[in-house]
């Protein structure tokens, strides 16, 4: 009797090692094209330096060289001045796969998984055969260690083909070289040199050099010497923990009793909370947390979302800051106006994030262009899937007319500027293993929505400033040199007097116009007083006419205030845009010479700038 | 000065003077000075049926001294109407083009930054004032063409009065046709029809060959694209003398366009089209039927060429069902011939056989 199917299919089925999967599936990874295969390689080793500098406290200086190899093939050393690797761990954290210190800690930094930088040296081995070079040393009366070193993938273990001790004239650092199937391109978004550029906007504390294939050096020069804040590890929060995740908490946790397992476990929860949740899932806090039922789980996360638990701390973030990703763009771009934001923290599905922006424009940017958008995740630029990405769908959903920059079909915004977002959590949505977009993750949506529509708002104000101001210039262009030139050149060609350009002025300007007529009149003179608003909001003014001689026939009447041997006369006049009055009165028994030397008009309640034909004086002027 | 140019003078005085009362009354009116005009666009240019022309529609522009650009036109169109005024007119003296933009250097904020700008004031002057720069004073750079012919006409020089006859007293490059064509008076003539010849070996030909004298015609070089003059000169000679007048040019898509501006008038000078067009003007060739019809030797037609020719089938100057025809013929056999090319005949071919059956075609002898 023939044996049964399963049983013969049985001897195919095996465990296949994390290090054999990815041999077969590296675009996972983002080692698909030539070009990107080195961008993730050079990203990869720059992440480790950055995070490891940081985490030791030390000012990084990160060197990429990339040597052209033959063939198709690339060599890419990675140097930096980090705290260095124990020995120990060397061929670990280089030749094994998903081995890490990051991956169990709940904070914010740049990897998380542990693939990387041993990602890249299985592709290095699987597309050239050779191996990994690694110089590491921990402190200057230490040895540098020298390990050459591959992956065998069928157990994803280091396998070390030499080890010894050289001299390394660094105090500290670790060097990676590798050799891979790869290509060094240039002039475009996705490339090694846009990469460290967009580092070097968000890590201002890092100096990175590039040397490229043709021996040119590129240095990115720090702008602070302020290492940031390294982010503290915290407990996860309740909101968001998922039922499975609890209940390998539960069964595992040391603690023997539920409410301490609650208090000790998660973020926000404390002796009360504690006590308050076991009360409403009528749960007893002295029962056994290793022996609580599927069901039970199951009414302590529905309770979760019930009680009222704080938001998780933020201390696990650490932003750039304001001031720090000003800097960064300041020193990349040479522009007219940045305005930067850094958001207060949020929570998706349990886990802290905060939003930063930035906006940088003019200067040198291309004016017509879409605007250059850098988005960045633990300050990670991302490269890749700009357009499946949240950070850019949040974007799209603004409306940037409102903020005075185009946008052409309703999409990414178009003019001379660069939009920056910064997204730091503990735990960033990917869309991809390969880590190139932020899943549309609404509350981080929103948050980025906010941030952008606060710097756009201050970016709306600086232009329509500039706007006024360039508005302003022409018309005092205008009327300072080229209308007096106009009435000169006329007047001497017709042969006549100079006209008046003062009314011309007032319309140019969109200013107020007085102007005061005398005329005879009988036994005296008559009065006219036209005032004009030839702008385009309302005055609304007082107009004094002081002087000693009594008024007759005033119309409109005025109010009239003796000061002495001179009588004021008032008239509160309201005119809107474009609108006219005329004052008149009568001088009795007053000599041509008196009615020709009356004293100037006041106006009181508008500015000076904004007055033509008559004195004005700030004032209060009820309506 | 003759009577005439006196009074041409006087004309053109009162117009640039009005121009610049218009700004004064806007200052003593308390109005920001400005000037209405036409707007200079293709989609501004109509047909006009009575004068059979291109000419602008009534699509107009303000330009006000309201704006920097505006008060900058105003300020520089005073200076050239007083230099207009007071140099060229009272002084009985002309510049040129280029002259009035090198005249602008000494004009402060008023200079003109480029020619082109100068050169647009002008026109701006001519479709205000409803003059042409000939009664400014303002000469063209190039020279005008030639004429050859049984003419014989009185021009007024500054050096006196001149007869001349075009055939018996110049030599065989002909008579100079002067910038401004309105200080030539026509005396007497034996002509029946006027030849336009777009080419400098054609016209020599036509010449040699003696055709002016055995069919009474004046040859009328036109210099490729004619001169503001040329086309004036022509439009007068068809108009006084009531010559019919026919155009010869090569067979390719430019020299159609050479003949529609002698016809009907260039987009570019539209406001000149009733002065300077002549509307009777016929094409004698070389036609692409002829190409076909002599076997002439000829060239590929480029793309450019053949874009030119797309471009006529939908140019409204060019809206009959003879070009229609011509053209499309031209685009079938993708070839394109030049007036020399009936020398491949004979030397006597073009005068002897082509011209005058096309004439006769034509009605004309």
């Amino acid at each position: 009797m023939a044996q049964p199917i399963a049983e013969e299919l049985a001897k195919k089925q095996r465990a296949i090692s994390i290090a054999e999967f990815f041999e077969k599936n590296r675009q996972i990874l983002g080692f698909d094209s030539a070009p990107r295969s080195l961008l993730t390689a050079v990203k990869e080793g720059v992440d480790n330096s950055l995070d490891a500098c940081e985490e030791a406290g030390i000012l990084p200086d990160i060197m990429v060289s990339i040597e052209d190899a033959g063939g198709e093939n690339v060599g890419l050393v990675i140097e930096d001045n980090g705290p260095g690797i124990v020995k120990e761990q060397i061929p670990k954290i280089f030749a094994k796969l998903l081995y890490g210190s990051r991956f169990h800690a709940i904070k914010q930094s740049r990897g998380q998984q542990g693939i990387g930088i041993s990602a890249a040296v299985l592709y290095s081995q699987l597309t050239t055969g050779r191996a990994t070079r690694i110089i590491s040393k921990i402190a200057r009366d230490k040895p540098a260690y020298y390990y050459e070193l591959i992956i065998n993938t069928s157990t994803n273990e280091p396998e070390i083909l030499e080890e010894k001790i050289v001299d390394w004239d660094r105090s500290r650092g670790t060097r990676v070289e590798l050799e891979m199937k790869a290509s060094y391109v240039k002039g475009r978004r996705q490339s090694v040199l846009e990469y460290l550029k967009s580092t070097a906007i968000v890590n201002t504390h890092a100096r990175l050099t590039l040397v490229e294939p043709d021996g040119n050096t590129i240095v990115f020069e720090r702008a602070v010497d302020i290492i940031p804040e390294p982010a503290q590890e915290i407990l996860p929060h309740p909101e968001g923990i998922e039922l499975g995740t609890l209940i390998k908490m539960l069964r595992y946790t040391d603690r023997q009793k539920l409410a301490p397992f609650l208090r000790y476990s998660f973020s926000r929860i404390g002796l009360q909370t504690a006590e308050e949740i076991c009360k409403v899932a009528h749960l007893d806090p002295e029962s056994d947390p290793h022996n609580l039922q599927l069901a039970d789980a199951k009414k302590i996360i529905d309770v979760f979302k019930k009680v009222k638990i704080s938001a998780p701390p933020t201390d696990c973030l650490s932003p750039i800051t304001e001031s720090l990703i000003y800097k960064g763009l300041e020193k990349e771009y040479s522009v007219d106006f940045i305005a930067t934001v850094s958001r207060a923290a949020s929570v998706h599905s349990g886990h802290p994030f905060l939003v930063e922006a930035g906006i940088a424009y003019g200067g040198s940017l291309g004016k017509e262009d879409r605007v250059n958008i850098l988005r960045f995740a633990n300050r990670v630029p991302l490269l890749y899937q700009q357009g499946g990405c949240g950070i850019t769908h949040a974007i799209e959903n603004i409306r940037w007319k409102n903020y005075s920059l185009n946008q052409p079909g309703g999409s990414i915004p178009a003019g001379p500027a660069v939009i920056i977002v910064h997204v730091a959590s503990t735990h960033i949505p990917f869309t991809s293993e390969s880590k190139d977009a932020v899943a549309d993750v609404p509350e981080i949506m929103a948050e980025v929505e906010l941030a952008l529509k606060d710097v756009g708002r201050k970016l709306k104000i600086f232009l329509s400033k500039q706007q006024h101001l360039s508005r302003r210039r022409e018309k005092e262009e205008i009327i300072k040199k080229l209308l007096p030139r106009i009435a000169a050149k006329v007047s001497q060609v017709l042969d006549k007097p100079t006209p008046d350009i003062t009314p011309i002025v007032a319309k140019v300007m969109g200013n107020l116009l007085v102007q005061r007529r005398v005329s005879k009149n009988g036994d005296g003179y008559q009065v006219e007083i036209d005032i004009r608003n030839y702008g385009d909001a309302a005055f609304a003014i007082k107009l004094h006419d002081t002087h000693q001689y009594p008024v007759r026939d005033a119309h409109p009447e005025p109010k009239t205030i003796s000061m002495g041997r001179d009588s004021d006369h008032t008239w509160k006049l309201n005119l809107k845009a474009g609108e006219r009055e005329t004052i008149r009165y009568h001088l009795p028994f007053v000599s041509e010479e008196e009615a020709n030397a009356l004293p100037g008009l006041i106006v009181e309640g508008a500015d000076e700038a904004m007055v033509n034909g008559a004195k004005a004086v700030r004032g209060y002027v009820d309506e | 000065m003759s009577e005439q140019k006196q009074q041409r003078d006087k004309v053109a005085k009162k117009a640039l003077l009005g121009i610049i009362e218009q700004f004064y009354d806007q200052f003593e009116h308390q109005k920001v000075p400005n000037i209405v005009m036409p707007t200079r666009t293709k989609a501004n240019i109509e047909y006009n049926n009575d004068s059979e022309v291109w000419v602008y529609g009534d699509s107009t522009s303000v330009r006000s001294a309201k704006t920097v650009k505006g008060a900058n036109q105003i300020l520089k169109m005073s200076y050239v109407v007083e230099l207009l005024i007071k140099e060229h007119l009272e002084n009985n003296r002309g510049s040129t083009l280029r002259e009035l933009y090198y005249i602008s250097e000494n004009w402060d904020i008023a200079k003109f930054n480029e020619q082109p700008e100068s050169d647009r004031m002008i026109e701006d002057l001519e479709i205000i004032s409803a003059l042409q720069r000939e009664y400014f004073h303002m000469r063209p750079e190039e020279d005008g063409a030639t004429l050859f012919g049984s003419l014989k006409l009185k021009e007024t020089t500054k050096r006196g009065e001149r007869i001349i006859h075009c055939r018996d007293d110049v030599g065989e490059g002909g008579y100079q046709i002067p910038f401004n064509v309105e200080n030539v008076e026509f005396l007497e003539h034996d002509a029946k029809f006027i030849i336009a010849i777009e080419t400098g070996g054609m016209h020599a030909r036509l010449i040699e060959n003696g055709f002016d004298e055995d069919h009474n015609a004046i040859l009328v070089h036109l210099k490729g694209q004619p001169a503001r003059s040329t086309r004036r000169m022509l439009k007068r000679l068809n108009e006084e003398l009531d010559l019919p007048v026919v155009v010869f040019t090569d067979g390719d898509p430019w020299s159609y366009r050479i003949f529609a501006s002698v016809a009907y008038g260039a987009i570019k000078s539209a406001h000149m089209s009733e002065f300077m067009a002549t509307p009777a003007a016929k094409f004698i060739g070389v036609q692409p039927s002829d190409i076909v019809e002599y076997d002439l030797s000829t060239d590929k037609l480029t793309d450019q060429d053949i874009k030119a020719l797309h471009s006529e089938l939908s140019d409204p100057r060019f809206d009959s069902e003879y070009w229609k025809t011509q053209i499309q013929l031209q685009l079938d056999i993708g070839k394109k011939a030049e007036q020399q090319a009936f020398a491949g005949k004979g030397l006597d071919f073009v005068t002897q056989r082509y011209l005058p059956e096309r004439l006769t075609e034509m009605g004309i002898i």
